[in-house]
């Protein structure tokens, strides 16, 4: 074993630990495309978390009572947390944070396409975390067994703070559903606009999504797009049947056979052209981003200025 | 709807206890300063201040909630704490117009949390140890909170005072701006004053020495000259606003005002 | 100017009196106070621990993993080291 294993090539050896689900870590030898297809999505999943705080982040100062806003608060922030998590996690990979903004500010790295959909009444932000939460949470638990040590475990303590998210959003929902017309149809209003966004969450069908086959084999991935879609169907009809809400598409169906919904085309072309830039809120989320970074660069150079002359400081007393 | 009457609610029933409007009182200078803080989640100047800032807003927020439901209790009409927070007019407000400032840029936003903190850090050791034993709770459980914050904010304080000539600008411009608006925090109003000498409330004349000494030791760390015969604007805690708060409620309270009456 | 980025920290943290530091992750602070603070912000809003190490990461040393088998696998053959190793009569107590 010892000897066989000295001859196979580094890729050979790689690709055997990984099947042997030996997590890799930072400074193991990797292929340098198992690198780079890491650092771009675990930077996207960042972005994510980063520019996903700004569709709920507008609701913060109009929640609905003290403890909405406090929840809401504290889930927002938890999202900061997450990005930093998984910014952190790529670090290892020999990227800095400032590079994958950098990334992100050009346009150059993309983030999940949900978030360019506007946030337009109280009820979203039920849909937000019930729906989009619970789509992320069916691609991130399983990244908790992801094979790269530092992005498993960011992806542990994500998930174990996450799941508070998607109870808060079904239970924002409830409350709207138990409630007035009013907020019964708020309910309604936001599941129609949420559902087709969030079954585009899980990306391109499986025909159309070249780079899954290589992903799984790296166990950076371990379902393909339309596996997760499929369990995603068929986790939340039955949610939304509870809540007394019809899914805004005529197809859902169940099938015996199959023992899963059946359920109609995503809408492919809308996919594309929100991924390219022309949805409704992305210029103005990157925007917020950018503007964030450049109008806290002097306060970081401060920050940077002061410590530098406080250990200047130190070292002449010494 | 009782809210919507012209009375201000610091009136209330001649038999209401005295404590409820100062109680109320902190409850809205917590919310509102909370409020302006939740309004940097996302946009702060580096992810770690993101989180920083968010866990001042989420402290101050649940502290207001305690006050509020405490001033619930002790005004025993029946009100609840989204009653008073949410259904209340800006002239019903009676928090010190320095915490309804804008956030502007972070020097602002340090300046304020600096002049708030020192105040409500000396102000909560003052009540901890009153004879109302449910505002002392509540006063005792904050003050860990309000300990962390003044450090939080008195270091940044002296790095942006100690820092780049930019940062140095900066947080000279915002003391020159907010300044005016610390001397209302220990000016007690006729009300306060009163409870004052019921013993209720700490003495603010007896919190001021604490109060200077920090202050001028964090400037002096910040290399920044203590201002000095700075005029002290008034009125937010007699309900005298500045035109700051109005938008801030309207956004506050849109829930609230456009559907009434339901659960959320 | 200082246009470089924060450097970046790794955190330990402690989860409850009497058990070891653990490592938790990394964040970017401007200095040791700074970075302290910030991994208060960022690892312990939900109770996580009770004390808090952080150290800059370029002061961390680490093994290399080219010469993983040349540092522990001395150690596989060690058996006798382990109380497993050595039979000891049901008969005997307290072993």
């Amino acid at each position: 074993m010892e000897t066989l294993a000295q001859d196979l090539t580094p890729e050979a050896q790689f690709q055997a630990r990984i099947d042997a689900d030996i997590r890799i870590e930072p400074k193991d030898w990797m292929p340098e495309a198992y690198r780079k297809t890491l650092i771009r999505q675990i930077s996207q999943h960042a972005h994510s978390e980063l520019v996903g705080m700004l569709p709920e982040g507008n609701w913060i100062t109009r929640a609905p009572s003290l403890k909405r806003k406090s929840i809401l608060l504290a889930k927002v922030q938890d999202e900061a947390g997450h990005g930093l998590y998984l910014y952190s996690a790529a670090e290892t990979l020999g990227t800095s944070r400032d590079q994958m903004l950098a990334d992100l500010h050009s346009g150059k790295a993309k983030y999940s396409s949900i978030f360019n959909y506007p946030t337009l009444s109280w009820a979203d932000m039920g849909c937000v975390g019930w729906l989009v939460d619970g789509a992320a949470i069916l691609n991130q638990v399983p990244l908790c067994r992801t094979s790269y040590g530092p992005y498993a475990r960011a992806m542990v303590r994500v998930c174990k703070e996450e799941s508070f998210h998607q109870r808060q959003g079904f239970e924002v929902m409830q409350t709207l559903c138990e409630g007035s017309v009013a907020q019964k149809e708020m309910a309604q209003e936001s599941l129609n606009r949420w559902w087709w966004p969030t079954l585009m969450m899980f990306g391109p069908a499986d025909d159309a999504s070249p780079n899954t086959e290589q992903s799984m084999k790296w166990r950076i991935k371990r379902f393909t797009n339309d596996e997760l879609r499929q369990k995603f169907v068929d986790m939340m009809v039955p949610q939304a049947d509870f809540l007394g809400l019809t899914v805004p598409d005529e197809k859902v169906k169940w099938n015996e056979a199959r023992q899963a919904y059946d359920f109609g085309e995503v809408n492919w072309e809308e996919f594309w052209a929100v991924v390219k830039g022309n949805g409704m809120c992305n210029h103005e989320r990157l925007q917020a981003r950018v503007q964030a970074h450049e109008e806290g660069a002097w306060v970081r150079e401060a920050a940077s200025a002061h410590a530098a002359k406080h250990a200047a400081r130190e070292a002449v007393a010494a | 709807m009782s809210a919507t009457q012209p009375e201000p609610a610091v009136a209330a029933a001649p038999t209401a206890n005295p404590l409820f409007p100062f109680v109320l009182q902190l409850a809205d200078t917590s919310l509102i300063l909370a409020h302006r803080l939740s309004e940097w989640c996302g946009h702060g100047p580096v992810l770690e201040q993101d989180l920083a800032l968010a866990n001042i807003a989420l402290d101050l927020l649940g502290e207001a909630r305690s006050y509020y439901q405490y001033a619930a209790e002790l005004e025993g009409r029946g009100r609840t704490e989204d009653d008073l927070a949410y259904l209340r007019s800006a002239v019903e407000y009676r928090n010190p117009l320095l915490v309804e400032q804008p956030n502007g840029d972070f020097a602002y936003t340090i300046v304020r949390q600096f002049l708030f903190d020192n105040f409500h850090y000396q102000l909560l050791k003052g009540l901890k140890d009153g004879p109302d034993t449910q505002l002392a709770a509540i006063a005792e459980k904050s003050l860990k909170e309000a300990a962390y914050h003044l450090k939080w904010s008195s270091e940044w304080m002296i790095r942006l005072g100690d820092g780049t000539p930019e940062s140095r600008q900066r947080l000279d411009k915002a003391i020159a701006t907010l300044w005016r608006f610390s001397g209302e925090l220990t000016t007690p109003t006729a009300a306060e004053t009163n409870l004052q000498e019921l013993g209720l409330v700490p003495d603010y004349a007896a919190l001021l020495p604490a109060m200077q000494a920090h202050t001028a030791h964090v400037l002096a760390e910040a290399t920044v000259p203590v201002p000095e015969g700075v005029f002290a604007q008034q009125g937010g805690k007699s309900g005298r606003h500045s035109e700051h708060l109005g938008y801030l409620l309207t956004e506050l309270q849109y829930m609230q005002r456009t559907y009434p009456g339901l659960t959320w | 100017m200082n246009n470089s980025e924060w450097p970046l920290w790794e955190v330990f943290i402690r989860s409850k009196q009497g058990l070891d530091h653990k490592h938790v992750g990394s964040l970017h602070a401007a200095d040791a106070a700074m970075a302290v603070q910030n991994a208060r912000d960022v690892y312990t809003r939900r109770l996580e621990g009770v004390s808090i190490w952080v150290v800059e990461s370029k002061h961390i040393h680490a093994s290399n993993p080219d010469e993983a088998a040349e540092f522990f696998d001395p150690a596989a053959d060690k058996v006798y080291r382990h109380p497993t190793f050595y039979d000891v009569p049901d008969s005997i107590k307290h072993m």
